[in-house]
C-alpha cells in the first residue's frame, strides 16, 4: 500500500494539485489581510467598530465552510475564482477580530506615556500599538492560515482544483492508494502551515514582549 | 445602476430558480427536516462522546502537569488535520464503512483539543484558598474534585461545550460526503444537481443550527455563572 501511495505522488498532476492548493489557500490569505488590517485599523478607535468585529467573528465562526464554499457556485459560477473567493471570506473574521482585539487592548498608559513624550498618532500606531499587538494579529493571521489549507481541500467540490481532487477522484473511483494520498497530503501541508506559522508568530513577537512574557512566567 | 455590487444582487434577485419555494414546500417533511434532525444527532451524539473522553483526561491533566502536553500535542495534531482528510484516511481503515459512524469518531477527534483544554483550565482557574479551606473542612481529594472543582470549573468547560459544538455543527456538514448524512446531504445534492436551493437550504438550516447552539449554550454559561452577570 505504501508503495502505491508514492506512486501516486510520483504522477505527473500531483505537484499541479500541489501548486493549485498552495497558490489558492495563499492568494486567499494575503486577499483577506489586505482587507481585515486597514479595517481594524480605521475601526481601532471606536466601540462600535469592536461590536461590529466581534460579530463578524463570532458569525464566521458560525456559517459551516462548505456553506460558504456551496453557496459561492450559484454566485459566481464553477472554478478557481469562485474558490477564491469564498476562502477569502472564509479567511477574514480571525484576522479582524484578532487585529481588532489586539490593537485595542494595548494598554492606555502605555499610549498616554507615549503621548507624553510627544509621540504623534502616527508614530504611536506604527511604534507603540502595531509591534505591541503584533504577536495578536500574526495569531489570527495563523489560524486563519490553517483553517484556509483546509477549506481548500473542499474547493474541489466547486471546480476549484488542489489536493482535494485527488480525495475525490480516490473516493469516487474506490482508489483507495488515492485517496490516502490525498489525504495524507493535506494533513501534511495543514501541519506543515500548523508548526510554521507557529514560528512565524514568535519570530513576529517583539524581543521586549518575550522577556515580559518569561517574567510573567516565572 | 453601473455599480458592480448593485449589479450583481439585481442578477441574484432575478434569478428565479436561486430559491425554489415550491420545492422546499414539497420536500420539507421528506428531505429537509430528516436532514435537519440527522444533524442535530450526529453534533450531539459527537459532541456526547467527545465529553466523556475529555473530562477524565482533563483531569488527570490538570492533577498530573506531565501528561499534559503529550496530550495537547496528540489532540492538536488531531485538530489540525482537515476534515475531508481525516475522512477520507478513517474509511480506509479497514472494517470501518462509510455512513455515520466514521463521520462520529472524527467530530469526537475535533472536539477533544478544546474540551481538554477548557477542562484544564477551568479547574486551574480555582483559587489555591478555595481548596485549602475544603481540605480543611475535612473533604478528601475525591470529594475536592466533585464538589469543589468541578462545579466551580463547570462555566469554563461548558464555554469549551459552546466552541466545540458550533465547530462540529459546521464540520458535520462535509461529513455528509462520505454518507454521514445530515444538512450537508442537501448541500452535496444540491452541488451535483446544479440545484442552488438545495445549498442555500442546507447553508441556511446549518447556520441557523450553530447559531442557536451558541446562544443555548452561551446561556447555560451566564447562568452557572451568576456572579459574572452583575458586571
Amino acid at each position: 500500500m505504501l508503495f502505491e501511495i508514492l506512486e501516486v505522488y510520483a504522477r505527473p498532476d500531483f505537484p499541479e494539485k500541489l501548486r493549485e492548493h498552495v497558490v489558492l489557500s495563499l492568494a486567499a490569505l494575503l486577499v483577506a489581510i489586505a482587507i481585515a488590517l486597514p479595517v481594524a485599523l480605521l475601526i481601532r478607535n471606536t466601540p462600535l467598530g469592536a461590536a461590529i468585529a466581534i460579530n463578524i467573528g463570532n458569525v464566521g465562526r458560525a456559517v459551516p465552510s462548505l456553506a460558504i464554499l456551496a453557496l459561492a457556485l450559484p454566485l459566481f459560477g464553477i472554478g478557481f475564482g469562485s474558490a477564491l473567493v469564498a476562502l477569502t471570506a472564509l479567511a477574514i473574521p480571525p484576522i479582524l477580530i484578532n487585529a481588532s482585539t489586539g490593537l485595542r487592548e494595548v494598554n492606555r498608559d502605555i499610549i498616554d506615556a507615549a503621548r507624553g513624550m510627544g509621540l504623534s498618532g502616527g508614530q504611536i500606531l506604527s511604534r507603540i500599538q502595531l509591534p505591541i499587538a503584533a504577536p495578536v494579529i500574526f495569531a489570527g493571521v495563523r489560524t486563519s492560515a490553517v483553517q484556509t489549507v483546509a477549506s481548500a481541500t473542499l474547493a474541489t467540490f466547486i471546480g476549484g482544483g488542489g489536493l482535494g481532487d485527488l480525495i475525490v477522484e480516490g473516493y469516487s473511483s474506490r482508489g483507495p492508494e488515492i485517496l490516502l494520498a490525498g489525504a495524507i497530503s493535506v494533513a501534511i501541508l495543514a501541519i506543515i502551515t500548523e508548526v510554521g506559522f507557529g514560528a512565524l508568530e514568535r519570530a513576529f513577537t517583539p524581543n521586549g514582549l518575550k522577556i515580559a512574557q518569561s517574567r510573567g512566567k516565572r | 445602476m453601473s455599480n458592480p455590487v448593485l449589479l450583481l444582487l439585481q442578477d441574484v434577485l432575478e434569478e428565479p430558480q436561486l430559491i425554489d419555494w415550491e420545492w422546499i414546500r414539497e420536500n420539507f417533511t421528506e428531505d429537509i427536516v430528516p436532514a435537519f434532525q440527522g444533524h442535530i444527532f450526529l453534533s450531539f451524539v459527537s459532541v456526547a462522546i467527545a465529553l466523556v473522553i475529555a473530562l477524565p483526561i482533563g483531569v488527570i491533566s490538570a492533577r498530573y502537569r506531565k501528561v499534559y502536553p503529550p496530550v495537547t500535542a496528540v489532540t492538536g495534531v488531531l485538530y489540525s488535520i482537515p476534515s475531508l482528510a481525516l475522512f477520507a484516511i478513517l474509511i480506509s481503515i479497514p472494517g470501518v464503512k462509510i455512513g455515520p459512524s466514521p463521520v462520529i469518531i472524527a467530530l469526537v477527534a475535533y472536539s477533544l483539543l478544546i474540551l481538554i483544554r477548557n477542562t484544564v483550565a477551568g479547574i486551574d482557574s480555582v483559587p489555591p484558598e478555595t481548596i485549602d479551606a475544603a481540605r480543611g473542612m475535612g473533604l478528601t481529594n475525591r470529594q475536592i474534585l466533585f464538589r469543589v472543582e468541578l462545579p466551580l470549573a463547570l462555566p469554563i468547560i461548558v464555554a469549551g461545550v459552546r466552541i466545540a459544538t458550533v465547530t462540529i455543527i459546521g464540520i458535520a456538514t462535509i461529513g455528509a460526503y462520505i454518507n454521514g448524512g445530515g444538512l450537508g446531504a442537501l448541500i452535496f445534492d444540491g452541488i451535483n444537481r446544479q440545484f442552488p436551493t438545495m445549498i442555500i437550504t442546507g447553508a441556511v438550516l446549518a447556520t441557523a443550527l450553530a447559531i442557536t447552539a451558541d446562544l443555548l449554550l452561551l446561556g447555560l454559561e451566564r447562568y452557572l455563572r451568576p456572579w459574572a452577570r452583575r458586571t
